[in-house]
């Protein structure tokens, strides 16, 4: 057995403890920073482990290291820290917040890693169980406000019954192909040519169940209250890193064990993007407050890269896998600008706040703008491959009418986007917000660059999204 | 275990089983009265995905189902925690577990 394998995974959960165990000798209020710092610290570790890892499968079987892991687990790192660059200006101001945060970020990282490693029903459950719970507890982190609080308890309710759809699923999996790891299941599959009814239910279950993580339509209605009422860092965090983590389980389920099964699964899927893509154009247009428009337009979001997967091609599962990294620069991008909507340290999230920000701050305007038509599609922003790859792979494998369905939402899409811009640009100015914090202004100035020059990387992120997408389909 | 499936089938096992999933999944959407019964119907749910474990592994003769059940005994046993402590956040902020008081965002 080759314990090197797991090492990004150990290093990070020892920091973990390393660093709560830190937090809870400091003084109370004093801990908050230096936990944070060193939570970054581990993370930047981590991400060294992860690409020096070597390939392989670990651990009789339960866990594996190949390109796809990487690709994911380097994403959810990246997310991660930049969700606690922006919790240490988030708590320099009204509001603290407890030490326990980025060591709670920590944890679920650790968890969506795990998954993205699973080869085994086990892992799979018990990594996206210690993601989920550590993000129940970060949604109500804010222990005297309301809205945080009900978000937590939505959050909690919500994504506890989809991960006991997702637990009925996998028993179900489990008893009729009498195994838990994967390639075994899909050998059982290819062999038998008639597949049982018993597995074609679990396999219902478990998209069911990851369609709640992704906050996919129809199991999307926990997303925007959930979204509006967790602190921003953890909306950030949340946008990003447990959705990279539902699309590589997602992936990896659907095109390795049950792939064999494609033709019974790729309706549903089809289904599902075209419902989510759709809902989060239209139902983002009435929006008023920036943090719910958010959590729509990522439902619109998560619909487009599904398109990849609906696809169920090599081309497909690259196409899906450059959408998440672009993604996730434009998304984290974003939510530095909101997290700089500051004034007098206080929070607003209104989309009326905006109002005269290119005037007032034309950096962070712009950086808002940046992101705004990257999020549309527009060419040569990050969002404009993501989206290219995913229309070409569905194109070729003759989704047509899917591919009009995204084009259609995009282009609704675009109207709210646009009147984010219109807002800061030519509406009369307000207030001007406060000078917002160096980390915050760094991973704003940072992401907003990464969505212009996406293109510049684009050769080396294909290139190992296409290893990524071999890996997985062979 | 093994003789006692052998002896009545896994039927009787999977309807128990399922009849305990329908049970939950009902007792979240059609209770508008208290939380404390949703996190309730919540353990139902995974109690009958680990019926199905048991029976399913029972049936194979592979322990591995059993193994996944103490798994998911321990999550189980983390997630009412967690959810109890969310709870009582709530309601401390707010004064009541009422599922129809849980609504301040609209839209």
């Amino acid at each position: 057995m080759n314990w090197l394998l797991g090492l990004p995974e150990l290093v990070l959960a020892i920091c973990a403890l390393v660093i709560l165990s830190a937090g809870v000798l400091q003084k109370k209020d004093e801990a908050f920073l230096p936990c944070a710092m060193l939570s970054i610290g581990a993370f930047v570790v981590t991400g060294f482990l992860v690409v020096g890892a070597p390939d392989g499968i670990a651990y009789n079987g339960l866990f594996v290291v190949d390109a796809f892991s990487r690709f994911i687990k380097l994403l959810a790192i990246i997310g991660g820290a930049a969700a606690i660059a922006l919790s240490i200006g988030y708590s320099d101001g009204q509001r603290k917040l407890p030490f326990e945060m980025p060591v709670l970020v920590l944890f679920s990282t650790l968890g969506t890693m795990v998954m993205a490693s699973s080869v085994n029903l086990m892992t799979l459950f018990v990594g996206l169980e210690l993601s989920s719970l550590s993000i129940y507890i970060l949604c109500a982190i804010e222990r005297d406000r309301l809205g945080a609080a009900e978000a937590g308890l939505k959050y909690f309710i919500l994504g506890s019954l989809a991960s006991g759809l997702l637990l009925y699923g996998m028993s179900l999996v489990y008893g009729y192909a009498g195994t838990m790891e994967y390639a075994p299941i899909a050998a059982e599959i290819n062999g038998t040519g008639i597949v049982p009814l018993g597995l074609v239910i679990g396999t219902v279950f478990i998209i069911v169940g990851l369609a709640f993580k992704l906050s996919a339509v129809p199991f999307h209605m926990w997303t925007p209250d959930v979204y509006q009422g967790a602190p921003t860092p953890v909306t950030a965090y949340m946008a990003g890193a447990p959705k990279f983590a539902a699309f590589a389980l997602i992936l990896r389920v659907m095109s390795g064990p049950f792939g064999a099964m494609s033709p019974r699964w790729q309706m549903l899927i089809e289904v599902i993007a075209a419902l989510s893509m759709l809902f989060g154009s239209f139902a983002a247009i009435p929006q008023h407050n920036i943090k719910r428009l958010m959590a729509y337009s990522s439902i619109g979001h998560m619909g487009y890269a599904m398109m990849g997967l609906a696809a169920a091609s090599p081309a497909g599962t690259t196409g899906t896998l450059v959408y998440l990294a672009a993604y996730l620069v434009m998304n984290a991008g974003t939510f530095g600008v909101i997290a700089a909507m500051r004034r007098r340290g206080h929070e607003v999230t209104e989309i009326s706040d905006l109002a005269g920000l290119g005037r007032n701050n034309p950096g962070l305007a712009l950086i808002l703008a940046i992101c705004m038509f990257s999020m549309i599609g527009a060419p040569p922003l990050a969002g404009f491959f993501g989206k290219f790859m995913v229309f070409a792979a569905a194109w070729h494998a003759g989704l047509y009418p899917l591919v009009a369905v995204g084009a259609v939402s995009a282009v609704v899409g675009a109207f709210y986007y646009l009147r984010l811009v219109k807002v800061a640009y030519f509406d009369a100015p307000a207030v001007p917000f406060d000078r917002p914090a160096p980390s915050v202004s760094f991973v704003s100035i940072a992401m907003g660059l990464a969505t212009v020059l996406f293109l510049i990387g684009l050769g080396p992120i294909s290139a190992a999204a296409q290893a990524a997408a071999r890996a997985l389909i062979g | 275990m093994n003789s006692a499936i052998a002896q009545i089938g896994l039927g009787p096992f999977l309807t128990v089983s399922a009849a305990l999933l329908v049970l939950g999944v009902f007792g979240i959407f059609l209770n508008r009265k208290n939380i404390i019964i949703i996190m309730m119907s919540m353990e139902l749910i995974l109690l009958s995905a680990n019926l199905n474990f048991v029976a399913f592994s029972g049936a194979l003769g592979d322990l591995s189902g059993q193994v996944m059940v103490l798994f998911t005994l321990t999550i189980a046993a983390a997630e009412a925690a967690i959810g109890l402590a969310i709870l009582t956040v709530y309601f401390r902020n707010r004064g009541s577990i009422q599922v129809e008081d849980v609504a301040t965002m609209k839209g």
